[in-house]
């Protein structure tokens, strides 16, 4: 899933300054499972807000609302009816969310309520890892299932290279080396032949690198 | 015991401490409240194993968020004892009661204060 962290609240204040009617706007998928913009998190940031501006005698509106998603239309429409209420949308979903409400939303300003960090796993309570960067061509069929190009400080990919120590990368000893770890599952699946096949040269034109991408399903479309 | 505790605080009862959240300590203070103290079972002592740690979690929290928007992360406190311990729980409740008076009301409530004046003024 996407993973996103609070924005510090006085980041948050500072873009709100100015308006005086907010829409705190939560999503109900990634955000809400990495525990920053959700149901819970939208309620907590609504109150803060709140309370701040009335200690400093400012009347404002902030109301709270958490749709299903916010990268869909779909789900994005249930505001059309209110939108027109609020000076300003935070939206607590990640960049995808904020942006798709933006376009929609032409004359609103939507303003983020986090930071989207990266694709990643819950890896325990309190922890969220990342584990891919959505490179458009996926290597991990060869790499024992482990990623080499967002576990990899050097996305290298045939590894490891020269800085790995005692299966830990060279940019920090909590960082495992990711060959180490593709290596160690190669061996125990068994298939360290894989190991010794020299990887290509990767097209990273479905990278970042070719710009931005879209994906296009004649056989989804209606 | 009928011992003597403060008569300015409410108790609201929870089944577990770990039941409380930071919004429901945000909440109190957003509807005016000086203080909030969450009182739970002595640590290591959770009946659900973790609850008591939980709520300091969230206490931290909402200290941690009062304190950035001035109102003040000391007004609310986490305190631990275990049940039969009655004569602590009056102490504490005291000691929680001057711990606010001593800071005063919170700035909410004296803007709720304010903003109720001007309406009966209008």
């Amino acid at each position: 899933m996407i993973i996103a962290e609070k924005k510090p609240i006085e980041e948050i204040i500072q873009e709100v300054e100015a308006y005086d009617r907010i829409l705190v706007l939560g999503c109900n998928e990634c955000v809400t499972v990495c525990e920053a913009g959700g149901k819970k998190e939208v309620e907590v940031l609504a109150s803060v807000l709140r309370m701040n501006f009335m200690a400093q005698d400012r009347e404002k509106t902030i109301d709270e609302q958490t749709l299903e998603r916010q990268c869909d239309h779909e789900y994005l429409e249930e505001i059309r009816d209110v939108i027109d209420q609020y000076d300003a949308v935070i939206s607590l979903a990640c960049g995808v969310g904020v942006q798709f409400a933006a376009e929609k939303y032409m004359t609103t300003p939507v303003l983020p309520g986090v930071n989207t960090v990266c694709l990643g796993a819950n890896e325990d309570r309190g922890l969220w890892t990342e584990r891919c960067q959505a490179c458009g061509a996926c290597v991990l069929a060869r790499t024992g299932g482990i990623c080499p190009v967002s576990r990899c400080a050097k996305r290298v990919l045939n590894g490891p290279c020269g800085g790995a120590t005692n299966g830990k990368c060279e940019i920090s000893k909590d960082t495992d080396c990711a060959w180490q770890l593709i290596i160690d599952r190669l061996k125990a699946l068994g298939k360290m032949e894989d190991y010794e096949k020299v990887a290509p040269v990767k097209d990273w034109s479905t990278d970042r690198a070719g710009g931005p991408r879209t994906v296009t399903r004649e056989d989804v479309k209606i | 015991m009928r011992l003597k505790i403060p008569t300015n605080f409410r108790i609201i009862r929870v089944p577990c401490s770990g039941k409380v959240d930071i919004i429901h300590i945000l909440r109190a203070f957003e509807k005016g409240a000086d203080g909030v103290y969450v009182v739970g079972c002595m640590e290591g002592d959770c009946h659900f194993n973790e609850g008591n740690f939980r709520a300091r979690k969230r206490v931290e929290q909402a200290a941690k968020v009062l304190d950035k928007i001035g109102i003040g992360g000391d007004r609310v406190k986490m305190y631990n004892l275990s049940s039969g311990e009655g004569p602590l729980f009056a102490q504490y409740s005291t000691e929680m009661v001057n711990l606010v008076k001593k800071m005063g009301p919170s700035p909410v409530r004296l803007a709720r204060q304010r903003m109720a004046k001007k309406a009966d003024a209008a």
